[in-house]
């Protein structure tokens, strides 16, 4: 990736933070530091590396993306807009009574979202199915899934773990959003996951760490490496920040999970992300 | 006692002074202590009240291997994450197996709100009771609530809790008795018999204030025990008024209304309607607005009691 371009998808990420904050701003309460986690993956993924058509949403062949972690919705949508699946001005109606856009990623409301979540666990399954389907009709896509760390304290993601390497499925790219919080403290207070990498590596995959996993060109280059596997899914472990970009956002620490945002505080997290006017 | 206290508070407080004197109650959370309000147990009881992680199913069967061990455990979770997630663990290692664990899931129906669809249990309580020997207990406010726990500890067996967590409407006062096994008598009447629970209840108290200033005097019982029901309560009511409205927050499918239906039907049949979620799945939206878009509300009622009484014989 030329500088360039790099220069172009971080700009991106950051109006996707603009948007983000914009979505949970005016409604004034949201999961906000599970959103603000996860841009820069979304960004290398819908602006770089997947096979996507905006204007034929249910296009055959088309890479798939299951956000496993549901409850970061409108950090997808914020992309999802922007990509042009619906108008912008749609994001003021998260959460609103009769909105396409609600908290938790549903199919079938939503133009652009490939599976419902929002029962933690489910999502990666889903994506190991898709994998498996792919597989058998042959279509050549690639199958992308994001999931937590809180998350992968369900059993199902290490039953969904387990089926992925034992079906060879190299077509299945998953990320873990390794924000190192949950809702009720650090992970590793709660239920501690690490060794993360060598538990998906005893699991059968292809791990790949990547060290900041805010950094456009590192994310990217792991998926280009991850697309490369010959007969295992790929697990990369995304080293982020929960609230990432806001700093009193990340300051709240487990906190952000799910948080009441005023108006105020919309206001000068946009001026923070220099998008002052937007 | 507990004005403008949330359910949350009341049942955190009242559990804080139950574990003092009981040993053998613990509490067990899956990432969801901050919002049910059990986080600040931890630093008193740092070996009773802990976290398994966004992890339902093993919290549901660890709870029952304490349980064999003695202990008592409360068991927390969102509605849906706390019955139909775990429901086999349920069902195996807890109703099966007699293991003596409460559970507790928060948020039910529509209360779940801005959550939408997936949190939005509407089948709990026909998931649950379908398994045989699991006490489903919906309380209707703070004093009812913190009545009911030691009765809930007392009781040695499966009990699920269907816990709204916000402040409740106040319905009783400091001098109520509570009996887990008995219905309330919420107001005597003798036209029509209205049956609700949970944040029903409110709503079927205005909707009996409106029916009252046209003349119907409507009886209200709060059936905050859906399994097992106060069969007797019921079919008294039944039998002075003769017919019947359900009022819940939950699918009309397998829940109250259900339950109230499959005894009449045997044991008295009267004309009967349910209000409540009409079997679909739940979506975004404050309570209010759902109540109204599901037709939920004391005017609902109003007018679905005035059919069932043009029904009676
Ligand atoms: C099965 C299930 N249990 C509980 C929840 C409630 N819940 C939503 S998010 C969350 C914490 C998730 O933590 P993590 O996966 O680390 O998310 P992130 O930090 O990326 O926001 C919990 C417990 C849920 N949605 N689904
Ligand atoms: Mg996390």
């Amino acid at each position: 990736m030329d500088s360039i371009e790099v220069g172009f998808l971080e700009e991106k990420s950051n109006y996707i933070r603009g948007l983000i904050v914009k979505e949970i701003g005016n409604l004034g309460v949201g999961h906000i530091g599970g959103c603000l986690s996860v841009v820069e993956a979304l960004v290398a993924l819908y602006y770089k590396h997947m096979n996507i058509n905006p204007d034929n949403p249910q296009m055959a062949g088309r890479d798939r993306f299951i956000m496993s972690k549901g409850h970061a919705g409108p950090a997808l949508y914020a992309v999802l807009a922007d990509k042009g699946y619906f108008p912008l001005s749609e994001l003021d109606s998260l959460n609103q009574p009769e909105t396409n856009l609600p908290s938790h990623c549903d199919m079938l409301r939503t133009k652009g979202i490939d599976m419902t979540a929002g029962s933690l666990g489910q999502g990666i399954s889903c994506a190991v199915g898709m994998a498996k389907a792919s597989k058998i009709w042959k279509d050549d896509a690639y199958i992308y899934c994001i999931i937590g760390d809180g998350e992968s304290q369900e059993g199902q993601v290490w039953e969904a773990a387990m089926a992925a390497a034992h079906f060879k499925l190299n077509n299945l790219i998953v990320f873990t959003d390794y924000n190192k919080l949950q809702i009720d403290g650090t992970v590793e207070e709660i239920m501690g996951l690490a060794p993360l990498d060598k538990k998906w590596e005893a699991f059968g995959w292809n791990v790949i760490e990547v060290q900041d996993g805010h950094s456009i060109t590192q994310i990217s280059d792991a998926i280009i490496k991850a697309k490369r596997s010959r007969n295992r899914p790929t697990m990369l472990i995304l080293n982020t920040i929960k609230g990432k970009g806001v700093s009193f956002v990340e300051a709240l620490g487990a906190k952000s999970h799910n948080s009441p945002f005023s108006k105020e505080q919309m206001h000068s997290a946009l001026e923070e992300l220099n998008l002052g006017g937007m | 006692m507990y004005e403008n206290m949330e359910m949350r508070q009341i049942f955190c407080e009242s559990i804080d002074r139950l574990m003092q004197e009981d040993e053998r109650i613990i509490v067990i959370d899956a990432d969801l202590a901050r919002g049910n309000g059990t986080l600040s147990l931890r630093e008193k009881y740092p070996q009773r009240a802990f976290d398994v992680g966004v992890a339902e199913q093993n919290m549901a069967a660890l709870a029952a291997g304490m349980a064999a061990y003695g202990c008592v455990p409360f068991i927390l979770s969102f509605t849906p994450f706390a019955t139909r997630r775990i429901c086999d663990q349920i069902a195996i290692s807890i109703a099966y197996a007699k293991r003596n664990v409460k559970i507790i899931g928060s948020d039910p129906g529509i209360t779940a709100e801005l959550n939408g669809g997936t949190h939005m249990s509407v089948e709990d309580i026909g998931v649950l009771r379908s398994i045989p020997g699991i006490v489903i207990f919906e309380p209707v406010d703070g004093i009812q609530l913190a009545k009911a726990l030691p009765q809930i500890i007392a009781y040695d067996g499966p009990v699920y809790i269907r816990l709204f967590r916000k402040i409740a409407p106040a319905i009783f006062n400091d001098s109520y008795k509570f009996n887990i096994f008995k219905a309330d008598m919420l107001k005597e009447g003798k036209d029509i018999s209205i049956f609700a629970s949970g944040i029903m209840v409110d709503e079927s108290i205005k909707a009996a204030d409106i029916l009252q200033s046209e003349g119907i005097n409507a009886e209200i019982l709060n059936i905050h025990t859906i399994k097992p029901l106060d069969i007797e309560a019921i079919i008294k009511s039944a039998r002075k008024t003769g017919c019947v409205v359900t009022c819940e927050n939950h699918n009309v499918i397998g829940g109250l209304g259900s339950a109230v239906a499959e005894l009449l039907i045997q044991e008295f049949p009267v004309p009967l309607k349910t209000i409540g979620i009409q079997d679909h799945f739940g979506e975004v939206g404050s309570i209010n607005y759902l109540k109204k878009k599901y037709k939920m509300t004391a005017e609902d009622i109003v007018k679905v009691a005035k059919d069932v009484l043009s029904n009676k014989i």
